[in-house]
């Protein structure tokens, strides 16, 4: 590879990646168009509810995007892992159900003065989650149960325990959610205008430097790095090939159980059914797109936070149906994996004479 | 009429028309939010409150909906009750919110607390009641109890297995007090038209854990209609929000089978499968939305809690009834006429809208709630002749002795 391609692969990269943007805009554009509404309306919507709009930041509002983003921040973290592991760990979502049910237990059970309780709450539900991830861990390594599969049963098993324990013992006369924790089992946001948990933020920001930084710079993250590219030759280069897919499967447990626990300890203040609300999927989906890139993880979520909250203001103000958001991120995914495969094929291509190039002797080439 | 006074009403109507509009944008426009747990468009329960707020728009000038559809952690979960309300009252101007589900409870009594100089209104809880509630939050609940027991009634008069299936929600006092409010109507007709013993009646009511089908994690409510039908039940009675049970029946009726379906919540849910649906017991939100609406924009709004009953002049007069009953096309004329015999006794007993006020008053009916009747484990609900009071009706603790199913979820 010559020093001038580096640049001019980024440049590819980037003309990928305003392109795909640029194509999946047009697409939303005319869907939009196809359901009768303006393109312009949605976007002036969209702007608006994320709190954006007339040129001035709505603190109130844009919290509400950083709300979703941090606990879908923090799924996002944990699946860089297990991504990088080669490891598909869809039971993400049953992983932050665990860890929202751990949480409240604490909240409910246990008497403390808040600056204990709520670290001991979300101590219990990482603990929660890591247990539930590695439930999916040994199922793989030592039962032979795809993750996947092991994933969607276990968040299954998650969902109807947690709903068992609401309409069952947790539960309060009729409610459909336990009862409301007391104000020191919560997080607080920072104040009435930035409604966020700075804790939380804080929590989100270190969780990532240290996880990229493990997966960059560590002799741990190359065993990892291997494992995901080739299970067996990393075995056979004497890589602790099981511990390391179990660890993997433990952090990200880990971070979606904190996930879960900022969901009741934050934004319901109890625990109710389908707590997770399918942040874990859109973990997946965001890791999915960014791949090993983890530098874009917060924006690409970010992003993801901005359209579904902003989609709200859809349904409200211009009674567009709720699923526009969903279709706006499949459009957006398709299209990226879609470019990525094209630009892939196409690098393919121009390497393939590049190779022919570079088999011919140094010395001519070096004439050439 | 001639041809040029014609032309000349038109004009006038037109000029009215656009006069109203722009009275409408003027500065008497009166905005009042509506939040749905499921989609507008459910056929069901959501769609009774949507099209009583468009009820509203039409009845009263210058009022106007907006709303937010499938508000639950399924399909919104970026999104807070709290959210919705500042949206709708700092970006919309609405000076009213309605919440019009039992999920939305307690998220209500804490956002009516932050915003005082709204007024709320949430649909089936009792915070009203309980004293829980600031001032300015309110309860309204349609009794259909009454709806369920006329339910109840055509299912027992239609049914030639003997056996009823009841696809329940979830489990709570409101679930538990409407399936055995169509059991009490289903064990009176099998046994007073039907001539039979009502102990030969099988009432099994299976719960798909919450109020629509939401893929993994309830049970599907497709299927469970379909076990009721294979394991022998030929009526399926629909307690959850949408069309499931009714669809289902119209599958296997088209291949030939002798079932029947009931759906729920909302007047125009028979079209789904007309041919085998015998009836449907449904919410009409419309005249109480009207009255609160406008007492809102009067300032005469008081807080209060109300169980609102049946207008029985006539259960399809939506211009009055709270709680409606139409029957279906798979109900013979025969049945029909004791179905009516059987409507005109219950509302004999009705006795009007249950309140905060009265709720404790002597003699209030809910029709068959009525002595002896146990509990689900045997534990006695009222002796011979006893009617029972309306709160242990609104707060049942257990399905009642004879149905077959879980009255807890533990």
């Amino acid at each position: 590879m010559t020093r001038e391609s580096i640049p001019a692969r980024r440049l590819i990269g980037i003309g990928v990646a305003v392109g795909s943007i640029a194509v999946a805009l047009l697409l939303t554009a005319l869907l939009i168009v196809a359901v009768n509404a303006s393109p312009r309306d949605v976007f002036d919507k969209i702007w608006e509810g994320v709190g954006l709009a007339g040129g001035r930041l709505d603190m109130p509002r844009f919290s509400g995007v950083i709300n979703f983003w941090i606990p879908l921040m923090l799924v996002c973290t944990g699946l860089l892992v297990t991504f990088t592991a080669g490891l598909w760990n869809i039971g993400v979502e049953g992983q932050m159900v665990m860890g929202a049910i751990f949480a409240t237990w604490v909240a409910q059970e246990v008497s403390l003065p808040s600056v204990l309780l709520v670290p001991l709450e979300m101590a219990a539900a990482a603990l929660g989650g890591a247990l539930w991830g590695l439930l999916a861990g040994v199922l793989k390594t030592r039962g032979g149960v795809h993750e996947i599969f092991g994933g969607v049963a276990l968040n299954n098993l998650a969902n109807i325990f947690g709903i068992y324990l609401i309409s069952g013992p947790w539960g309060n006369q009729g409610g459909q959610a336990t009862p409301p924790f007391r104000e020191e089992a919560l997080l607080l946001p920072a104040s009435s205008e930035f409604r966020v948990s700075l804790v939380a933020l804080v929590m989100v920001g270190v969780a990532f430097v240290v996880v990229v930084m493990a997966l960059r710079g560590t002799h741990w993250g190359l065993e990892l790095k291997a494992l995901g590219k080739s299970a067996r030759s990393a075995l056979l280069l004497g890589v602790p090939t099981q511990r390391n897919a179990l660890l993997a499967m433990a952090i990200c447990g880990l971070l979606a159980g904190i996930a879960g626990s900022i969901r009741v300890l934050f934004t319901y203040g109890n625990l109710r059914p389908l707590v997770s609300g399918g942040i874990g999927f859109l973990g997946v989906l965001v890791v999915l797109l960014t791949g090993t890139r983890a530098l874009w993880a917060p924006i690409v979520a970010f992003f993801f936070a901005a359209i579904m909250v902003g989609s709200t203001r859809l349904n409200i103000a211009l009674q567009l149906d709720q699923s526009l958001a969903g279709v706006v991120q499949g459009i957006l995914v398709l299209v990226f994996i879609l470019a990525n495969g094209i630009s892939a094929r196409l690098r393919a291509r121009r390497q393939a004479p590049a190779a022919e190039a570079a088999s011919i002797p140094p010395k001519e080439a070096a004439h050439g | 009429m001639t041809r040029r006074s014609l032309v000349i009403l038109v004009l006038l109507v037109a000029m009215l028309v656009t006069a109203s509009g722009s009275f409408a944008q003027g500065g008497e426009e009166f905005v009042f939010g509506m939040i749905l747990v499921g989609p507008h468009n459910d056929h069901g329960w959501s769609e009774a409150h949507y099209t009583a707020g468009q009820y509203v728009e039409e009845m009263i000038p210058g009022a106007r909906m907006v709303y937010l559809e499938s508000l639950n952690a399924a399909d919104r979960p970026e999104t807070t009750l709290e959210q919705v309300v500042e949206d709708m009252v700092s970006l919309e101007g609405a000076k009213l919110i309605l919440t019009t589900s039992d999920e939305f409870e307690e998220d209500t009594l804490a956002v009516a607390a932050k915003y005082p100089d709204v007024t709320f209104i949430n649909v089936s809880g009792d915070d009203a009641l309980t004293g829980d509630a600031p001032s300015n939050l309110g309860n309204v609940m349609g009794a259909m109890e009454w709806g369920k027991e006329i339910a109840g009634c055509a299912a027992a008069l239609a049914t030639e297995t003997g056996s009823i299936g009841y696809l329940g929600p979830l489990i709570n006092a409101e679930t538990r007090r409407l399936a055995s409010s169509v059991y009490l109507g289903a064990r009176y007709c099998y046994e007073n038209y039907r001539g039979m013993d009502p102990a030969d009646l099988t009432f099994t009511v299976t719960w798909i854990g919450f109020w629509f089908n939401i893929p993994g994690v309830t049970l599907d409510p497709t299927e469970q209609s379909n076990l009721f039908f294979d394991q022998g039940a030929d009526v399926v009675i629909s307690g959850i929000d949408t069309t499931e049970a009714v669809v289902v029946a119209g599958e296997r009726a088209a291949r030939g089978q002798a079932v029947w379906a009931i759906p729920y919540d909302y007047a125009g849910a028979c079209a789904e499968a007309p041919e085998v649906c015998l009836g449907v017991p449904y919410f009409n939100w419309g005249p109480s939305y009207v009255q609160i609406v406008q007492s809102v924009m009067d300032g005469t709004w008081e807080q209060g809690w109300a169980w609102t009953a049946p207008y029985w002049e006539d259960l399809t007069d939506n211009s009055k009834t709270p709680v409606g009953w139409v029957n279906g096309e798979a109900l013979s004329p025969e049945q029909a006429a004791q179905l009516d015999e059987f409507i005109a006794m219950l509302a004999e007993s009705g006795t009007g809208d249950i309140t905060a006020d009265n709720i404790d008053d002597e003699g209030l009916s809910l029709g068959l709630w009525v002595g002896p009747l146990n509990l689900q484990d045997g534990t006695p609900l009222a002796a011979e002749g006893e009617i029972v009071p309306p709160r242990s009706v609104w707060y049942l603790e257990q399905l009642l002795e004879g149905m077959t199913g879980d009255s807890s979820a533990q």
